[in-house]
This record gives C-alpha cells, structure tokens and sequence, in this order.
C-alpha cells in the first residue's frame, strides 16, 4: 500500500515542473498565501508544548483529528511571522496528506523537504522542516498502532 | 546622541539604524544585503534594492565543508555590484541571525566596510516601512579580495581542543536542552548532526538570542550586555574567547557582540561546532 498520497504526488510533480530555483521560490511563496491556521475548536493560544514542531525555529506547532472515515485531518500554526517556508510546507502537507490512508501518511519520508524545497537548505531549516513532516507521520503512526492494538486494523 | 550611541556600545558605528537606512536608499556607496534563516523571505519583499547572501549557496565551498575562497568571494563581491569602497549593511530575519553569519564571513577576507541594520527585518517592518518584489541589478566590479584569513576571528578544531586543556574561555550558544545534551535523546526528533551530545568542557552556556530585544531584535544596551557575559558568565574584555553552536552560525552572532558592541579583541568563532566536535573520536564532553 504505502506509496506517495495521490495529492502530495501531483504537488510534487508540479514542483518538478518548475526546477529554476526563482520561479520555484514564488510557487512556494504563493502556496504559503493558502495557509490557514488551526481553528479554536482544536486549539487556542497559548498552543499547548506538546504540539511545538521540535527544533523549528518558525515555531510550529502541528494538531491531528481524527475524521469519520477513519482518515486524519492536519493542522497547523506558525507563530513566528516570518516563518514563510513553515507555511508553505504545512499547506503542502494539509492538503496532501489530510484524508489521506494513514499508511500511506505515515510512510511519508523526512525528506520529502529536498524535494519541496531543493538541496540548499540550511541545517538548521531542514531540523525544522523534518520535524513537521515527522510530527505528522508520528500522528498516523500512533493511531495506527492504537487500532491494531485493539484488533481495528 | 543617536539612540544607538546612547547604548554604551565599543563600537557604536558598526551598527545602522533603520532611520539611517531608509535615508541611503540611493546612496551608491551603500550596498544593502538581506540574509535569512528562511530561503523564502527574500522572495515575498525586501527593502528597496538590497541583494540577498544566501548562506548555503553563497558563502560555502560546495563541496568540501568550508568557506568559499578568495576566488568565490570575489565573484560574489562582483556579483552583488561591490567594490571595496562598498559600506555593505547586513539585515535579515530571526534577529539578524544569518545577517551577523554573513557579516562574519565577510570579515574573513577582510572587507571591513560592513555594519548591521539594527533590528533587521522585523524592526523595519514592525516601523511600517516598504518592501518590494523588484530584484535588483548593479553593474558588476572589479573586487579584489586578499586570501582569507581564518586566523584572527575563526577557530579550528585542534585549536578548540587546545584552547580547552589550558581552561581557556568558552561560550556554548545554543539552547540549555542542546548545551545538557538532552535534545539528542529526545524521541521523534530530528537527528541533529551529532553522535554525541553534552558541550564542551568549561564552557558557558548563554542563549545566543539573549542579546536582543525579543520585541523588535535590536540589541540590548551595553549595560545589558555586560551583565549577561560578564556578570553571569564570567568573562573579561581581556579574555580570548571561542564561541561555538552546532555549525558557527548562531556563535557568529555572539562573536559580533562581544567583539564589536563591547570591544573583546579575542575572539573566535569555533564554526565547526557540535556537529564537529559531538563526532569527534575521543575529545572530552561534558553533560
């Protein structure tokens, strides 16, 4: 089963399209412009430490909720206003990988930040950037687990 | 007295406020550079005319781990349309993090013509004023840049160990979790480039961003200063001091504090850091 979600696929392929690292910036930029922070039915400030991104230095924080279909739902905060690439990266990852087959969510590699956003990041960005996608995967992770512990999967 | 002279700094003009540089905008001797933690901040506005640095695809050698050299630097000297009468002025986000990094590098080969906007972006955006998407262009120069020098402001790694054995002056930057070495142990986290976690012996551990303003990023009074470095770690203008991080970005912003707001003639930045030093085979680590 685990293979790429179908949405996180085809933003990748559209990132694949635009290799002149300018131009890709700009996808970028507009893609961040699609943020949407968490709604306060699942949290409101001050965000509580177990949601911090761990060594994000946009400080990120990452929520799950569970949906009816058995799928997760990602959310997201960027406190820190400058924290563009933090933005874009969890509009990339809300809309390609919400609703998505936990397996699938939660065989998603760190490094899919390389692909999003090319080699040339910093250590410290990249810290930042994995730890998103691994609070994520972390979330279908864990329920995964809790359903085969109860016979559900 | 500008607000600026009025902190008690060493060197008080290495340091521009962000008044003064919106009154050179056009002023041909100015060169503004942005540099950032995030590679996409650039990207959404800056101020009118500034060029960015880009650590990662500027500053290194894209191969081996180190600085780019004499010919590298001179390209991007060209490139970015400075000649060495050229009064460059860093900003850039996260309190001028990556600004500072840049600054240091610079400094390397010598190019001495350079200050920091104090506050960086934030305190120019927080003061209302404009940015702007158009990408600027300068007429390449001629620079000439001298071999870099990594002896006076940069430490290696024998020299660390060195600097150690004999009880010299150390400050450990990063966070406490990452000083105490518990981060590396932390589940779910990313790996932070080391083996090994805990700091070096004898080494102080203050907070790099403990030097600014959490507000607006523009740098605490030399009074502040002074008690935070002096008072709580124990140093003396007189001391020669290694500062070190994970790679010497964050400790480059030390190192411009303590040598350029309060005047310490020694000091190193140690850039090969706990990325360096936590892989090291045998070299003591203390937790």
């Amino acid at each position: 089963m685990p293979e790429v979600p179908e949405k996180l696929q085809e933003t990748l392929e559209l990132l694949d399209l635009v290799p002149d690292r300018t131009e890709r910036i700009q996808l970028l930029i507009d893609l961040s412009g699609r943020f949407t922070e968490v709604p306060p039915r699942i949290a409101r400030r001050p965000f509580p430490e177990e949601h911090r991104v761990p060594a994000c230095e946009s400080e990120a924080f990452v929520w799950s909720e569970e949906r009816p279909d058995g799928a997760l739902d990602f959310h997201f905060a960027v406190e820190n206003p400058q924290g563009i690439s933090a933005r874009s990266l969890a509009v990339i990852l809300d809309e390609g990988l919400s609703g998505a087959p936990l397996e699938q969510v939660a065989a998603v590699p760190q490094d899919l930040i390389y692909q999003v956003f090319g080699n040339e990041l910093s250590m410290g960005k990249s810290m930042g950037l994995m730890g998103m996608v691994s609070m994520v995967t972390a979330a279908a992770r864990k329920l995964l687990a809790q359903r085969r512990a109860q016979g559900q999967a | 007295m500008s607000d600026i002279e009025s902190r008690g700094y060493v060197h008080p003009d290495v340091l521009v406020s962000t008044d003064w540089v919106a009154g050179h905008l056009d002023d041909p001797k100015i060169r503004l550079v942005e540099s950032n933690e995030d590679p996409l901040l650039y990207g959404t506005g800056h101020i009118a005319g500034a060029v960015e640095v880009d650590w990662t695809r500027d500053l290194n050698d894209p191969v081996r781990r180190d600085y780019l050299g004499r010919d590298g630097f001179e390209a991007l000297m060209r490139r970015i349309g400075v000649d060495k009468d050229t009064t460059v002025v860093f900003y850039g986000d996260r309190n001028n993090w990556w600004a500072t990094y840049a600054f240091w590098v610079f400094q390397l080969f010598g190019h001495d013509k350079a200050k920091i906007m104090d506050g960086g972006r934030i305190k120019w955006t927080k003061d209302g004023r404009q940015l702007t998407r158009e990408a600027p262009s300068y007429p390449p120069t001629d620079y000439r840049a001298p071999e870099r020098d990594d002896k006076k402001i940069r430490a290696f790694r024998d020299q660390v160990l060195d600097h150690q054995k004999s009880k010299g002056r150390m400050i450990d930057v990063r966070s406490p979790q990452e000083y105490s070495g518990e981060r590396l142990h932390m589940p779910e986290y990313p790996n932070e480039g080391a083996l090994r976690g805990g700091h070096i012996p004898g080494a102080a551990n203050v907070p790099w961003a403990r030097a600014v303003n959490p507000d607006d990023g523009t740098f605490k009074p030399a009074q502040d200063l002074k008690a935070i470095y002096e008072g709580e770690a124990r140093l003396e203008p007189k001391d020669d001091v290694v500062v070190y991080c994970r790679i010497g970005e964050r400790s480059s912003h030390t190192w411009f504090v303590l040598t350029h707001l309060l005047g310490y003639k020694h000091v190193r930045n140690y850039d090969g850091s706990w990325t360096e030093w936590g892989n090291l085979v045998g070299v003591p680590i203390e937790r």
